[in-house]
């Protein structure tokens, strides 16, 4: 009898739980539809037609190929995507790093500091910096009064001014990630790393940076993904001097009405993306997955 | 390996933090290969006085000497001090092999050197045949060996162990007890090792220091600790102990007899000046129970009556609670005994036990 109750309560217990997880996915029915057809199909329109606009063959993808402007264009933004990682990369880790050692208010304060700015619109952000970059803006008055120039440079539209807007707003997306892995990393770590001979900087070496590095991967995904795809900091500050893919296919469509190449050039855009996105969960998917193969 | 750890000097040492003292002053020596541990209620400061050796928490006065050198002054990476911590604190982006080969790569010797090393400590550990595995895939007492492996590869002078069976179940931690004993043989090091556990120390140590608000109340052998508390904190924390308050001494023939309220009184040796600000204390494997009357006419005895409260069977021993009074209740451990009757909660019972082991403990200063 006893047996017999012991093995009846977890059988129930599975039965209950597994059959409210059958309704909970139900409720994943309303996304997955207004996913299918605001953004599913819409992008299965735009593949298709870079294969069949003005008619069917792979002409798009030929004249992107062709080595003419559009390719040097998609060239350029995968750079672009690549230097403002690595920028954001190199100013959060140390954020991230002091972040994760503070406490109470002081990690609120920092911790608004970095999440604010996500409230303000980029396209807000972007026309600040217009007004920072400007020929007669803050920074050429201000180099210009300190003697530094002696006339304003021209910083707009151009590519490092494209550069500091993108790093600024894609650093919040840097931040977040690092934080959250660092704020979990053992601080007795570092301290048994110490007191087995590791000087600070080895220890942080051979320890708290391999430990971070699952933030970072997560973070440089991140920022690499949506740096590939952005639109209004480059199209604001960047203009034909740096173009950028998102940019491109914008005029393409809207202004040249050239709705075949556009289709293509977001096509290949998308695929990118995906790529870096298989080789990320590759890369990331090993460090795990090596857990189990060390079996 | 070494011959034997360092001897260790603790000279004053002092931890005030703005408005609390952590450590009052404290002195004391380790002799080399010795096992000493620190116990105590937390808050006693027993961590802080480990992480002060360690060099994690700069002492605010004093000095800690390693075979008579000041280390105060150096960072913890220059000690040569070995720590098992709390929690293990082992690299789980490392190997088992990477994680007790750690100390040795970074004190740059040949691969060769390190291979041999960290193997023959692997062997000690029985973990031979696991050296490519992850931290992550060990059991909880495979950790606790890998920490200390990983802490005692080097030859530190000293090795210390911040309660490292804290995260462990009963029955493993007694094994590891063992373990660690058999592992402080073999690689003869000086070990300081910190535990709430009194028993746990017991087992292990040659010598512990009682810690309470920030200072060593008392140190010695384990036995000598047991059999002479030296206040009524020692006497309690170490073991079980049933403590009376006394509230007037008499003289009595060769003896005296002790007040201990609610109508009750004792017989102890001693006179009635030395049981003045002094508590009544009686270990429970002391007592003996047994029907009323059964120990009538035994010198040297303290008999007081009583009822049962209750008896609980633990593992080989009968622990039962006898009240004498209202307030008075007095705890005893009796040998278990195979199909003998034992007395059952309510029954009338008289309590025995010698005026030698009816132990006068001052109260604490």
């Amino acid at each position: 009898m006893l047996k017999g109750a012991n093995t009846g309560t977890p059988a129930t217990m599975r039965k209950v739980s597994w059959s409210v997880a059958r309704l909970y996915r139900w409720m994943l029915l309303a996304p997955a539809l207004f996913l299918a057809a605001f953004f599913v199909f819409p992008i299965i329109r735009v593949v298709l037609r870079s294969f069949s606009d003005p008619a069917w063959g792979l002409q798009n993808y030929e004249r992107i190929m062709a080595g003419g402007p559009y390719l040097q264009v998609l060239l350029a933004t995968i750079q672009t995507a690549a230097t403002v990682t690595a920028l954001c990369l190199l100013l959060a880790y140390p954020v991230a790093y002091v972040m994760s050692r503070l406490s109470g208010s002081l990690l609120q304060i920092a911790a608004a500091c970095v999440i604010i700015p996500l409230w303000t619109s980029a396209v807000i952000r972007s026309y600040a910096w217009m007004v920072v970059f400007q020929r007669k803006g803050i920074l050429n008055e201000a180099l210009i009064g300190a003697g530094v120039l002696d006339d304003a440079i021209r910083f707009l539209p151009g590519s490092f001014a494209v550069h500091v807007g993108m790093v600024h707003i894609m650093l919040p997306f840097m931040i977040l990630p690092l934080l959250a892995n660092m704020r979990a990393i053992d601080r007795s770590l570092l301290r048994a790393a110490e007191i087995m001979g590791a000087n600070p900087l080895v220890a942080f070496a051979k320890v708290y940076f391999p430990l971070s590095m699952p933030g970072v991967s997560a973070g440089v995904a991140l920022v690499f993904m949506m740096s590939l795809g952005f639109f209004i900091t480059p199209a604001l500050l960047g203009g034909p001097q740096h173009l950028m893919a998102a940019v491109l296919i914008e005029q393409q469509a809207n202004v040249i009405l050239d709705w075949g190449l556009a289709s293509s050039l977001a096509t290949v855009l998308l695929v990118v993306t995906g790529a870096m996105y298989v080789v990320y969960m590759r890369l990331t998917g090993n460090a795990t997955g090596n857990l189990k193969g060390a079996l | 390996m070494a011959e034997h750890g360092s001897g260790l000097v603790l000279d004053g040492v002092t931890k005030r933090y703005s408005s609390v003292t952590a450590l009052q002053p404290i002195s004391i020596e380790i002799a080399p290969g010795e096992f000493f541990s620190l116990i105590g209620p937390s808050g006693s400061g027993k961590s802080t006085l480990l992480g002060a050796i360690a060099g994690f928490i700069p002492p605010s006065a004093g000095r800690i000497l390693i075979d008579g050198r000041d280390i105060v002054d150096i960072p913890p990476y220059r000690r040569n001090i070995g720590m098992v911590f709390q929690n293990y604190a082992l690299f789980p982006h490392l190997t088992v092999f990477e994680n007790v080969a750690f100390a040795l790569r970074l004190r740059k010797l040949s691969k060769a050197e390190v291979t041999e090393k960290t193997q023959r400590m692997l062997d000690v550990i029985r973990l031979s045949g696991m050296g490519e595995r992850r931290i992550s895939e060990l059991s909880g007492g495979q950790q606790q060996r890998v920490a200390l492996a990983r802490a005692a590869v080097y030859d530190p002078r000293i090795l210390l162990m911040d309660e490292p069976l804290g995260a462990l179940d009963k029955n493993l931690r007694e094994e590891m007890q063992y373990e660690i004993k058999a592992f402080h043989n073999k690689i003869a090091a000086t070990i300081i090792y910190v535990t709430h556990d009194q028993e746990e120390a017991a087992a292990m140590s040659d010598r512990i220091a009682i810690m309470k608000d920030g200072e060593i109340v008392q140190h010695g052998k384990p036995r000598e600790l047991y059999e002479h508390p030296r206040n009524i904190f020692v006497a309690s924390f170490l073991g079980d102990a049933n403590i009376f308050k006394i509230h007037d001494a008499k003289p009595d023939a060769r003896h005296m007899k002790l007040d201990i309220g609610e109508g009750l009184s004792l017989s102890a040796p001693g006179d009635v000046a030395s049981a003045s600000r002094h508590y009544v204390c009686v270990r429970p494997e002391s007592i003996a129970v047994g029907a009323p009357g059964a120990f009538n006419g035994a010198a040297g005895q303290n008999v007081l009556p009583g009822i049962i409260a209750d008896v609980v069977y633990t593992a080989g021993t009968i622990r039962c609670r006898v009240k004498l009074a209202d307030e008075a209740v007095v705890t005893a451990r009796l040998p278990f005994q195979r199909n003998a009757a034992f007395f059952a909660t309510g029954d009338q019972v008289d309590v025995r036990w010698a005026l030698t082991d009816t132990l006068l403990i001052p109260e604490e200063t």
